[in-house]
């Protein structure tokens, strides 16, 4: 690890800079903003109510360095019959089945995000950037932009539905190192896609810094379903700021898994811009250990006839930590709003601690909007049930639980994706 | 080889339910208890089954000569006690089939439980469900979520044919059974009937006694078993209510 590339000093932004290749000087002037803001901005404190209950200090850069060399290819993991994959590796593509003939040939684009920039410059540069969460976490959105190598572009274009899902992983290798993972989803009118995005460390402890950014477009009449898989190692601080945006009659459709970390913050922002948009928010975390999964939402609702539904759960083992913070905003004149947002805890230890903080803002007069959350054990009559069929606890519990993450798992629509996550729930649920 | 319950006292926050309650079910046979609401039916089963609500502060209960009182809901239950819930508890997220599977793995050893192959289970549960008359795509849903009444009672007698257990009780106490649900557990308990498993239907209507032919009727009042005789006890309930067991029997509990 080299010290002089700590991501407190400036040092790391110049090498960064230096080791970029045929970037566009737009894409340069954002990067150099971006580390003035990142420089100038404070770290969180809990004072704010964007860093409420949040442990804070588990949130500094010190230890952290960046390395821009090339990564290496360490694992191969193809979930399901994909349309194509990217592979990256440290921040850098490192292999993946490109898509088929037909595919390219209706122009969808499926490739690294600095490609992306250097060939289609005028698609990218449109959506990058363009709407981050802006949630509290503006110090790292503005590092994630400075440091940024590389990531997914998806583009597809009007009236093309890419009918096998296509997948990426991000994995992050260097104990001490940081990553910067970006995706850009487009769909344009009419088309449909599904991504799943995958983000895990070589090795199950190293201590790293990851800071991700997945930024989703669906125009008008379009539809996207985006899987994020998050399964950093147990040791690892990392940030996943998303921003999904449905134009009219359109559909994004976002399930995150929170499996791996120490300590994770989520920021989703839901948009709502043209009438009759839709936006699906689902989420299951595994919390274990000491690990902190701190989760903001907001859902806004700028248009007509929207609708947005979200569904966070989580479970608690050991000392573990959740907060969840949803508001779903409805602007004025955004009549005839559909707007649901729940968040569930089980806590299966009486250790842990799960924080619930839902909010409404309601600015028009004919909305249907609700919230709820609820924290709880396992449920006695359900576990009497089944110790009654002669399942011993252990495992009744444990049915109890996956029938709690079944909810969600339900939701992800490919079975290989589905089982992969449940197998991943599954492994580290029988750590303990 | 018998259920043997003597002397069993049970009370359920503070208040004594079961009085020296005493009744022994012999294999091969069907016993029904009929008896007034509130007289301590459901108690009973609950009690046996080991429900942590229900504390047992006095008596005994011997499953083929061992004591299952003080041993855990699920070893009681792996024992050969089984309970047909008066309302079947629902389970979001957990299929049928890998409920029933769980239960079924949880009586083998480990050896066995290894070599028990999806295709093997799959291949018994198909079996049952054929002779249940129950359609397959049952397996996939979740244990008795937005069941209807009829439904969660197939679910209860498929578990109960999966996990042959040598004693059964069936608790219909009060559950308003409809016509549908009646006749599938009748079928489900005649289906089961035999030489190697005794059975309690607990009622509070004669008319789930159309479709069962009890070989002893037992009349239950005040926490304890005030009568017994053949199935025309049975008849004689449905003719003259349970206003005469309270006349008869009050002055004693």
């Amino acid at each position: 690890m080299d010290k002089s590339q700590s991501l407190l000093g400036d040092a790391v932004f110049e090498t960064h800079l230096k080791s970029l290749r045929d970037m566009p000087d737009w894409l340069i002037e954002l990067k150099k903003e971006a580390w003035v803001r990142y420089k100038a901005l404070p770290f969180p404190v809990r004072k704010n109510e964007m860093w409420r209950f949040a442990h804070v200090d588990g949130l500094a850069l010190d230890d952290f360095v960046h390395d821009d060399t090339q990564g290496k290819r360490e694992c191969e993991l193809l979930i399901c019959d994909c349309g194509a994959d990217l592979n990256f590796s440290d921040d850098a593509h490192v292999g993946g089945k490109t898509l088929s003939e037909e595919l390219a040939k209706a122009g969808v684009l499926f490739m690294p995000l600095e490609l992306a920039i250097r060939e289609h410059p005028e698609l990218v540069r449109k959506h990058l950037f363009e709407r981050m969460p802006d949630m509290g976490s503006e110090k790292y959105q503005a590092l994630h932009v400075a440091l940024f190598s590389t990531g997914v572009f998806l583009y597809v274009p009007r009236g093309v539905q890419v009918e096998l899902p296509l997948q990426s992983v991000h994995s992050a290798t260097r104990e001490g190192g940081s990553v910067f993972p970006h995706t850009l989803v487009v769909a344009e009118e009419g088309a449909s896609v599904t991504l799943f995005d995958i983000f895990r460390s070589s090795k199950e402890n190293i201590r790293h810094f990851a800071c991700a950014a997945a930024d989703i477009y669906a125009t008008a009449g379009a539809n996207v379903r985006y899987r994020l898989v998050q399964a950093w190692s147990g040791n690892a601080l990392a940030f996943h700021l998303n921003s999904a945006t449905a134009g009219a009659q359109s559909v994004v459709d976002a399930i995150t898994i929170n499996i791996g970390g120490a300590h994770i913050r989520g920021e989703q922002h839901g948009r709502i811009i043209g009438k009759g948009g839709e936006v699906i928010m689902n989420s299951l975390s595994l919390a274990r250990g000491k690990q902190e999964i701190d989760q903001r939402t907001l859902q806004t609702h700028d248009a007509e006839d929207g609708h947005s539904d979200l569904l966070y759960k989580n479970v608690l083992l050991d000392q573990a930590h959740t907060i969840f913070s949803g508001l779903i905003r409805v602007a004025e004149g955004a009549q005839r709003t559909d707007a649901y947002q729940t968040n569930r805890n089980l806590l299966l230890s009486p250790d842990a601690e799960s924080d619930s903080l839902p909010g409404l803002e309601i600015l028009a007069n004919d909305v249907k909007c609700s919230h709820g959350s609820s924290t709880g054990q396992l449920d006695d009559e359900q576990l009497f049930y089944m110790l009654a069929r002669g399942i011993p606890r252990r495992q009744a519990q444990e049915l109890l639980v996956f029938g709690f993450f079944e909810e969600i798992i339900a939701k992800i629509g490919n079975p290989h994706m589905a089982d992969y996550v449940r197998q991943l729930l599954q492994d580290s649920f029988s750590l303990q | 080889m018998s259920l043997e319950i003597s002397s069993l006292n049970v009370s359920i926050a503070d208040k004594q339910i079961l009085k020296d309650f005493n009744l022994t079910i012999p294999k091969g046979e069907v016993h029904a208890i009929m008896g007034p609401n509130g007289t301590g039916k459901s108690t009973l089963a609950k009690a046996l089954a080991g429900h942590p609500d229900y504390t047992v502060n006095k008596g005994s209960a011997l499953l083929d000569g061992e004591e299952i009182f003080g041993l855990e809901p699920d070893k009681v239950a792996r024992k050969g006690l089984f309970m047909a819930f008066q309302y079947p508890v629902e389970i979001p997220g957990v299929s049928i089939a890998n409920f029933i599977r769980a239960a079924v793995t949880a009586r083998m050893n480990k050896e066995a439980s290894d070599a028990f192959s999806a295709t093997a289970y799959y291949k018994a549960l198909y079996a049952k469900m054929d002779e249940l008359k129950i359609p397959r795509e049952f397996t996939a849903r979740s244990v008795n979520e937005g069941f209807s009444g009829g439904e969660k009672k197939r679910c209860e007698i498929l578990q109960m044919a999966m996990l042959r257990p040598k004693y059964a009780i069936l608790d219909e106490t009060d559950s308003g059974l409809d016509i549908d649900a009646l006749r599938i557990v009748a079928e489900g308990v005649e289906t089961m009937r035999g030489p190697d498993i005794g059975i309690v239907v607990i009622t509070h209507y004669q008319r789930l006694l159309n479709y069962i032919k009890p070989d002893v009727v037992h009349v239950m009042y005040g926490g304890r078993i005030v009568k017994s005789g053949g199935p025309e006890l049975a008849l004689e309930l449905e003719a003259r209510g349970y206003g005469w067991v309270e006349k008869e029997f009050g002055a004693l509990v």
